[in-house]
Order: structure tokens, then sequence, then C-alpha cells
């Protein structure tokens, strides 16, 4: 009797509007720090509601596979989420999105071999989810192949890239045509009668799997949050897709939300690096080389190399300090001893704050990530726009492996690529420490003024061990 | 006319999506990407409703491979999530 009145499809729908008021509230409250933690926690109890209740559907008469996929994949995922370096989250998160994208690819495969009568609806919600899942999942491996350094971290270019993406984008949506509409073009040119829908959708999965890599690949190192960002927004979209395949309303809203959420941090993605999102999927930046993109001969003036010895004197005499990180902090793991010596210097009675560009590291916040792990409190994390107005009361600014996002280029030279990107304005800063570990260009593949400019000082060498340094001076 | 109401619902989940997270802290941008991957891993729905229904083996066979890979998703995005935001404190 109250097994029959919960497998009541008023019930379960329900029950379905419940959890999709839990994935507002929870996502609403993972946009502020103080409630961050509270809205996962919700969001994952409307998951938890979900998927409960889905258990219970008429519709399912067996429960053995069901099991199987579910504690077999909650194990996976555990064990990975609880092991993983903190260092290592951005390829995490890249293979997760992956997998959520090959899910609502299987949901929708799994249909189409379920389906008894032919509806257009159906077809179509079931092709779009093919391309979209299949893209989601190619493109979010090739970046985790990317981020794991399993591959190149270099943009891949090939002459006739675009256009062979051009092609498959075409190819594609040809497919998707013939799929929907069961006219095959094959069939009617060559006479294959053995074509039909699964033969179809085989091919659309293949053709997305490609489009997936050729729009990853071309993407380089520092482009990597835009496409991270981008991947998860179509994890979304992938997801309600699903949602029209198999007619639910959960799925639409919550992969709607994600959607959402993926497009406006790629946008916030886009902002900081003053590109569009066109230029940054095909622009391929960072494949030129130096010597085309910027005069060598605009660099005037010497670089001056300082040691540590001397930087530990200029600081210890610094009444406020800012640290600028880069990817170069991420590569040398040197973010706990980057804390220490913060907190050396606060001992020392100089105010010390982070300056995090958005767009430094590898995935939308980044640095963030490392130095809370490295137990920097987060209010003393701030935003470009909140330090630079305040950039000249500064004594000295500790640049620790980052590069474009410090160029001075960016304001002063209208010939340079990144000319126009909102730049951490270090360089008026009173004195600006930069450690590196040699004088090779950035990513962008642009000489730095600011390595030239006459209140910088080069502390060469690998960053942990720079800081490791000025922490023992401080020490001793 | 179930197609409508669908797009209806997709059309101002859409709008209320942009509406909810306009403005996120950088502090936030890794915690919110993976938190609402967790979220997208509500396909699970759907490929649970596959792997367990009265259909043909195929169906069920993607339908499982389907509910392990959103199951990672889902339990390991959460987790991971709740991970970062733990160290994530004021002091």
């Amino acid at each position: 009797m109250i097994l029959e009145a919960l497998q009541n499809n008023t019930f379960i729908n329900l029950s379905y509007i419940l959890a999709s008021v839990l994935f507002i509230f929870g996502l609403k409250m993972l946009s502020s720090p103080d409630t961050a933690q509270r809205g996962n926690f919700v969001s994952s109890l409307g998951m938890l509601l979900a998927v409960v209740v889905t258990l219970l559907s008429k519709e399912i008469v067996s429960f053995q596979f069901i099991f199987l996929g579910l504690i077999g994949g909650g194990a996976v995922g555990a064990i990975a989420a609880l092991r993983i370096k903190m260092t290592s989250m951005p390829e995490l998160v890249a293979l997760l999105n992956g997998f959520g994208g090959a899910s609502s690819l299987l949901v929708a495969s799994a249909e189409l071999f379920a389906l008894t009568t032919s509806n257009l609806v159906a077809m179509i919600a079931i092709g779009i989810a093919t391309i979209i899942g299949g893209v989601t999942f190619s493109g979010s491996l090739i970046a985790f192949g990317k981020l794991s350094e399993i591959m190149p971290g270099k943009p891949y270019l090939f002459i006739g890239q675009k256009i062979l993406t051009g092609l498959i984008i075409l190819l594609l949506l040809l497919l998707l045509f013939q799929f929907c509409s069961g006219i095959f073009f094959a069939e009617i040119l060559f006479g294959f009668d053995w074509i039909n829908e699964q033969y179809a959708l085989i091919l659309l999965i293949a053709l997305s799997l490609l489009l997936g890599i050729l729009l990853a690949i071309p993407i380089g190192g520092a482009d990597m949050p835009v496409i991270i960002a981008l991947l998860n927004s179509y994890s979304g979209l992938a997801a309600c897709a699903a949602g029209f395949v198999i007619g639910n309303n959960v799925l639409i809203v919550a992969g709607s939300l994600v959607g959402a959420s993926g497009l406006i941090l790629t946008n916030i993605m886009c902002k900081a690096m003053n590109r569009s999102l066109l230029n940054v999927l095909f622009g391929g930046f960072g494949a030129t080389d130096s010597s085309s993109s910027s005069g060598e001969g605009k660099v005037q003036g010497d670089v001056k190399p300082i040691n540590i010895a001397d930087s530990y004197l200029i600081l210890e005499a610094a009444s406020s300090v800012l640290i600028v990180p880069g990817y170069g902090m991420a590569v040398s793991q040197a973010q706990h001893s980057v804390r220490e010596l913060g907190e050396l210097l606060q001992d020392n009675g100089c105010e010390v704050k982070y300056a995090i560009h958005p767009v430094a590291g590898r995935m939308p916040g980044h640095m963030n990530v490392l130095l809370a792990e490295a137990n920097v409190s987060y209010d003393v994390l701030v935003e470009p726009q909140d330090v630079n107005p305040i950039m000249d009361t500064i004594d000295v600014c500790i640049v620790i492996g980052a590069n474009d996002v410090v160029n001075p280029d960016a304001r002063e030279d209208e010939s340079s690529p990144i000319y126009g990107m909102p730049v951490i304005e270090v360089d008026r800063a009173k004195t600006v420490f930069v450690l590196k570990r040699s004088m090779a260009s950035g990513f962008a593949g642009i000489q730095n003024s600011l390595f030239f400019k006459q209140n910088t000082r080069m502390l060469f060498g690998d960053a942990k061990e720079s800081v490791s340094g000025l922490v023992s001076e401080f020490k001793s | 006319m179930e197609m409508m109401l669908l797009l209806f619902v997709l059309v101002l989940s859409i709008f209320l999506g942009f509406e909810l997270i306009n403005k996120v802290p950088s502090t936030l941008h890794t915690p919110l990407m993976s938190g609402a991957n967790a979220i997208s891993g509500i396909t699970l729905v759907g490929a649970i409703l596959s792997s367990g229904g009265d259909s043909s083996s195929i169906t069920i066979a993607l339908g499982t491979v389907a509910v392990f890979l959103a199951s990672l998703n889902v339990v390991g995005g959460y987790l991971v999530t709740n991970r970062m935001l733990r160290m994530f404190k004021k002091k």
C-alpha cells in the first residue's frame, strides 16, 4: 500500500521538483564563501533524493546491474576524490567532467535501442545528446592528458585544422539530419540498404569524439582555464539534452543550471584575457614564437639579478608585500614555502596580501586551491581590480612563476598581442622581485618588459628553493 | 505538447542559472566548477532507468556503463568539492 503510493508518478515527480529546488539553493550557496560547503551538501541531498525516487520507479524491473554500476562507480569516485593530491585537482576535474559527458552519451544511445516507435523529437534529442556528450568526453580526456602532462601542454596545430574542424561540424549536421529524418544519403546515392539509425549513431559518436579532440588539442597551457570552464558547461548541456531524450524535467533543470554556470565562468576567463571565446578556441595562441610576435629590439635596459641575501634585506625592511603567484608556483609546488614566508613577513610587522589573476594557473581558481591547501586564509587573497588602485603604496611585489598576467605591455605596448588584457600592475610597486627559472618568455611567447624595468630584480632559480632560501634567512 | 513544456522548463532554467551565479569570487571558481560538475551527473537518473528497465540487453549494458560513469562523476564530484571547501577557511 505504502510502496504503491511511493511508486506513484505524482510522488516521483514532486520529489524531482524538490530535488531541483535543492540544486538551485545548493548552487546559489556555492557562490559565496561562507555558505559554499553547506551549499555543496544541499545539492548532494538533491542528487540523493533524485536517485532514490528513481529507484522506486515502476519502470525498473531488475536492480542487480544498477547496483553494480552505482557501487562500482561510487567506490572508484570516492577513492579518487579522497586520494587525489590537491595539486592534481585540475586533471581530476577534467576527467570527472568527461565521465559525465560520456554517461549522457550512453543514456542517449541506450534509449535509441529501447525506442519502439520512430519518434522525431526523441531522435533529435538523442542526436544532440550524443554530439554534446561525445565532444565533452573526448575534449575532457585531451584536457586531462594535457593537465596531467601525459601529453605535451603546447597547442597542437596543423595546416588545414580549421577547415577540418569546419568539415566535421558540417558532416555532423548532415548526419544529424539523416539520423532524425531517416533519409540516408548513402542509401539514395550508393544503394547501401544496410544503413540504418544504429549505424548512423555509431558514426555520429565517432565524429563527435573526433570533434572534441580537434577542439581541445589547439588549446595551450595558459588557455586551459577557458576550455575547462567551457567543457564544464558542455557536460551540463549534455545532461540537459539527455533530459529531453527521456522526457525528464530534473535533468533539464540541473543540466541547464550547470550549462549556465559553466558559461559564466568561461566568460569570466575570456574577459580576464581580453579575448573572445572564438579567439581562444581557434586562435592557437602561444603557438607563435617570440620573434614574430614581439621585436627583441623593443626591450630596453638590462636585467638586474639579485641574490637571496639581498632580497632578504629588502623584504625585512618592507612594510607591505604583495605576493603574485602563477603557474610556476604550481609547477615547483612552492605553496607551502610561500605561506611560511608570508607568515614570517607578517610576524615582522609587514602587511602581506596575495594577488590572484583569474587566469593564473591551468583552471579557474587554480591558485586559490593551492594556497588554501597550504593554509593561507582566503581573506588575504585579493583580485587585480582591488589591488591595482593601491599598487603605488606597496613596497615589494613578489612575482612567483607568473608572467603574462603581470606583463606591463598589456597597458603600454599597443603592438603586443596581449595589449588590453587586464593585468596585475606590479611594475607600479616600489620594488618587484621576479622569481623565475630562466629568461624564457611566458606561455604566450612574448617578451615581458617587466623584467627590464628599473625597479625589477630577478631572483633566478627554482621558485620553491628561492622561497625556502628566503624563509631560512628570516629564521636565522 | 509535452515537448513544449520541456522547452519551457529549459528556457526558464537557463535564465535562472545566469541570474543565480552571476557574481562569483575567484576563490570559489574551482569548487563551483567541480560542484556544478557533480550536479551534471544527474544524468544518472536516466542511466538508472536504462540499466534496470525491461528492455533489450544492449540497452541494459549501455545503461549500466552509464550508471557506473555517472556515479563516479557524482560521488567523486561532491566529495572532492567538499574536500576543497573544507580547506577554504578564514583565519
